[in-house]
C-alpha cells in the first residue's frame, strides 16, 4: 500500500520534479523518507482512532498537478505560484516553507512534502493594509482517473500588515480523488490575517489537510473553516501563539449528510504570556454521517495570563448520525483561564416549542434551528463575499429559504 | 366588553410526567379583561400557562378549553399562536444564529399568512417594528442579536413583551413576567404591557407576587392552590393576599386527587 505511493514519488522525482533547487529536493526526500518509514496511520494510533484512512491507502491514486487559481494581487502583496516564488523570493520561501508543518508530525504532511511542487505563496509586506480579500481556489482538473493532488499554501504576513484571504477547495470530478493539502501561515509581530477556508469537494473525494499557523507578538488570526463536501475529511489545525499577546479565533463548521465523515483535530499552543484563543466548532450531522472533534489546548510553562475558550456543539438530525467530541487541556502554567464545553444531541424540544408558540410551523421551526447552528459560525466570518456565499450553500444544503433577507 | 367569553376553561385537569398538577381549573375571560392568576409555588400557575400554549410535555387528562368558540386543546401550538394566543415565557429560550429581527418577521409572516394577508418583506417589517418600538418607548438595540442569546434577565422579558406588541394577540398570557426583574425593569415592562391593553385584547397575568399588579392593575384576581382556583375577586384580593399570605386561602380539607 505504502509502496504504491513511494512508486508515485519515484516517478515524480525522476522527471516532474526536475528544475527544483537542491534544498527543495532535499525537503521532498525527507518527506518520502519519513512516509516510507511510518506509512499510513492506523486507527490504533490515538490521533487517528475515529478516522480510518485504510480506504485511501488501498486506492492506486495517480499524482495530479493542480494550480491555485487567483486574481491579480492587490497592492502591498504578492501572490505567486510556488515555482515562481522559489525563483523570485528564494530567501522568503526557504525561510518558511515546511518549517512549521513538520513531516515528523503527521504521515500525510510527510507525503504532501514529498510531492511538494504545486502551491502558492502569499506575501504581504510590512505595514500594508489590504481591504480586498485575496481569493485562492484549488480545483482538481478532470481527465485523470483517481487523481491525487498536494496543494500547498504559504501565507506570510509581515509586521503590522493586515489581509483577508479565502482558500477554497472546489468540487473535484465525480470520481474518486484525494486532496492532501498543507497550509502554513506566518504572522509576524502585530500582523493580522482573516482566513476563510471553504471545502466543498465531490461525494467521493478524500480530503486530508493540515493548517499550521505561527503567530508573533500581538498578532491576530481569525480562521474559519467550513466543510461541506467530501466522503472523508480529516483536517488538522495546529496553531502556535508564539508571541506575547497573540490573539486567535478559530471557527469551524461541518454540515454533513449521507455517509460523510469529517474529523477536525485542533491543537492550540499557548507558548507566550497574555495570549487569547477562542475556538467555536459547530457540526450538523444528518443521515449516517459522522463528526469527530478533538480540541487540544496546550499552555506551556510561562504562558501566564493565557485566556482560552473552546466550544463544540453538535446537532444530530437523524438517529444514526454520530458525533464524538474530545477536549484535551494540557496546562503547565498556573495563572491561566481555560474553559471548554461541548454538546451532542438532537434539536432542542423547548426551542422548537418556543418557535411554534409564535406561529412558526413545525417544519420551518426545525429548519430555522438547524440553520441557526450554522449561522452561529458564519456570523463570525468578516469577509462579506465569503459570508454570503457560505450562507447560500448552507441554506441550500438544509433546504432553508430566504434567510439572507434577514440581514436587513 | 361583551358577554361572550373569549376563553372558557372548564374543569381542566393536566399532568406532567404522570404527576397531576391541574385538578379541575375553571376560568372565564371576556374580551378586553385582565385576569391575574396568583398562587404559591407549585400551585400549577405555570402549568396552566403552558397548557394553554400547548407545551407537549403537559398532558391534558380532563376538562375543556374553549377559545373564541373553538376547542383550543385540538390545536397545535403554532395554530393557537396564529389564532391569537400568545404566551410570554417565564424562561425565554435562546436561539443561536437567528437574529431577533428575522425570528420576529418569520412569526409575523406565519400569522399574516394564516389570516390571508400578504407577507411582509424586510423593509415593510422594519417599519412595523419601528412603529411598535415607538409605541412602547423602546429602542431596537437587540434586534440584530441572536434571539435571547446572552440577554440579561430584563432583556429577555422585554423581548417577550416586544413579541407581544408585534404579534398583536387577542389573548396574552404572561407567565411570571416579573420574576427576576428589579423594580426599574419591572416598571418598564409593566408600562409597555399597559400600552398594549385594549378593548380587543385579553390578558391572563400569572404571578407569584402582588408587586406586578400595582403596575398592571387587573380586573379580576384568582388564587390557584393545589391545582384549583380556590378564590376569585377584584383587584383588592391581591392586596389582601399580600397582607395575609397564601395560607389564608389554602383549600379546605385535605386535597383530593
Amino acid at each position: 500500500m505504502t509502496a504504491h505511493f513511494v512508486g508515485q514519488y519515484e516517478a515524480f522525482a525522476g522527471n516532474g520534479a526536475a528544475g527544483a533547487p537542491p534544498w527543495l529536493r532535499e525537503l521532498r526526500e525527507r518527506g518520502i523518507a519519513r512516509f516510507s518509514e511510518v506509512g499510513f496511520p492506523s486507527t490504533r494510533s490515538e490521533q487517528w482512532r475515529f478516522t480510518n484512512v485504510q480506504p485511501i491507502a488501498e486506492i492506486a491514486f495517480q499524482r495530479q498537478t493542480v494550480r491555485w487559481e487567483t486574481g491579480p494581487a492587490p497592492t502591498g502583496a504578492t501572490v505567486l505560484p510556488l515555482s515562481q516564488a522559489v525563483q523570485r523570493q528564494p530567501d522568503l520561501v526557504r525561510a518558511h516553507l515546511a518549517r512549521y508543518a513538520l513531516v515528523e508530525e503527521n504521515p500525510f504532511t510527510a507525503l504532501a512534502t514529498a510531492f511538494l511542487a504545486d502551491g502558492a505563496v502569499v506575501h504581504v509586506r510590512a505595514g500594508a493594509v489590504i481591504e480586498e480579500p485575496i481569493h485562492l481556489t484549488c480545483r482538481i482538473p478532470p481527465g485523470t482517473a483517481r487523481p491525487m493532488a498536494h496543494p500547498r499554501l504559504l501565507i506570510v504576513v509581515e509586521r503590522g500588515a493586515q489581509v483577508k484571504v479565502v482558500e477554497a477547495y472546489e468540487a473535484a470530478p465525480a470520481g474518486l480523488s484525494l486532496t492532501n493539502a498543507v497550509t502554513e501561515i506566518v504572522l509576524e509581530d502585530g500582523a493580522q490575517l482573516e482566513l476563510c477556508r471553504e471545502q466543498r469537494e465531490g461525494e467521493r473525494s478524500y480530503h486530508i489537510a493540515t493548517t499550521q499557523s505561527h503567530q508573533g507578538r500581538d498578532s491576530r488570526l481569525v480562521f474559519t473553516t467550513v466543510a461541506l463536501g467530501g466522503a472523508l475529511v480529516r483536517h488538522d489545525i495546529n496553531a502556535v501563539l508564539d508571541g506575547t499577546g497573540a490573539y486567535l479565533i478559530l471557527n469551524g463548521l461541518s454540515v454533513l449528510r449521507g455517509h460523510q465523515h469529517v474529523d477536525h483535530h485542533t491543537t492550540i499552543v499557548h507558548a507566550k504570556p497574555h495570549g487569547e484563543s477562542h475556538e467555536y466548532f459547530n457540526g450538523v450531522f444528518d443521515g449516517e454521517s459522522r463528526g469527530v472533534f478533538n480540541g487540544r489546548i496546550i499552555v506551556r510553562p510561562g504562558a501566564q495570563r493565557t485566556d482560552s475558550k473552546q466550544t463544540n456543539n453538535n446537532l444530530l438530525l437523524s438517529d444514526v448520525a454520530r458525533a464524538d467530541s474530545q477536549p484535551q487541556l494540557e496546562i503547565y502554567a498556573d495563572d491561566v483561564k481555560c474553559t471548554h464545553g461541548s454538546t451532542v444531541g438532537p434539536l432542542d424540544e423547548t426551542a422548537l416549542f418556543y418557535l411554534k408558540s409564535r406561529g412558526i410551523g413545525a417544519m420551518e421551526a426545525r429548519g430555522l434551528l438547524t440553520y441557526g447552528f450554522g449561522a452561529d459560525i458564519l456570523d463570525r466570518v468578516a469577509i462579506p463575499g465569503a459570508r454570503a456565499r457560505l450562507d447560500r450553500q448552507i441554506r441550500h444544503r438544509l433546504g432553508v429559504p430566504d434567510i439572507e433577507a434577514s440581514a436587513a | 366588553m361583551t358577554d361572550r367569553f373569549l376563553l372558557e376553561i372548564t374543569d381542566l385537569h393536566a399532568s406532567v410526567e404522570g404527576k397531576e398538577i391541574l385538578r379541575g381549573v375553571s376560568l372565564q375571560v371576556r374580551t378586553g379583561e385582565v385576569h391575574a392568576v396568583m398562587g404559591p409555588n407549585g400551585s400549577g400557575k405555570s402549568t396552566l400557562a403552558q397548557v394553554l400554549a400547548g407545551h407537549p410535555a403537559y398532558k391534558v387528562t380532563g376538562g375543556s378549553v374553549r377559545y373564541d368558540g373553538k376547542d383550543l386543546l385540538e390545536l397545535d401550538p403554532e395554530e393557537r399562536a396564529r389564532e391569537g394566543v400568545f404566551l410570554a415565557f417565564q424562561y425565554p429560550v435562546a436561539i443561536r444564529g437567528i437574529t431577533n429581527s428575522y425570528f420576529l418577521r418569520s412569526a409575523v409572516n406565519a400569522i399574516r399568512k394564516h389570516k390571508g394577508q400578504p407577507e411582509l418583506d424586510p423593509l415593510d417589517f422594519l417599519q412595523v417594528l419601528e412603529d411598535k418600538l415607538k409605541a412602547i418607548g423602546w429602542d431596537d438595540s437587540f434586534m440584530n442579536r441572536a434571539v435571547n442569546e446572552g440577554f440579561s434577565g430584563g432583556e429577555k422579558k422585554r423581548n417577550e413583551i416586544l413579541q407581544l406588541a408585534v404579534l398583536e394577540p387577542r389573548l396574552a398570557i404572561l407567565d411570571e413576567t416579573d420574576s427576576g426583574l428589579d423594580i426599574d425593569a419591572l416598571k418598564t415592562v409593566a408600562e409597555a404591557v399597559n400600552q398594549l391593553r385594549s378593548p380587543d385584547r385579553s390578558f391572563v397575568v400569572v404571578t407569584h407576587y402582588q408587586r406586578l399588579l400595582n403596575y398592571i392593575v387587573p380586573d379580576y384576581v384568582h388564587v390557584l392552590a393545589e391545582g384549583r382556583i380556590v378564590k376569585s375577586g377584584g383587584k383588592e384580593l391581591a392586596l389582601t393576599l399580600e397582607e395575609k399570605g397564601y395560607d389564608w386561602v389554602k383549600p379546605e380539607g385535605a386535597a383530593v386527587s
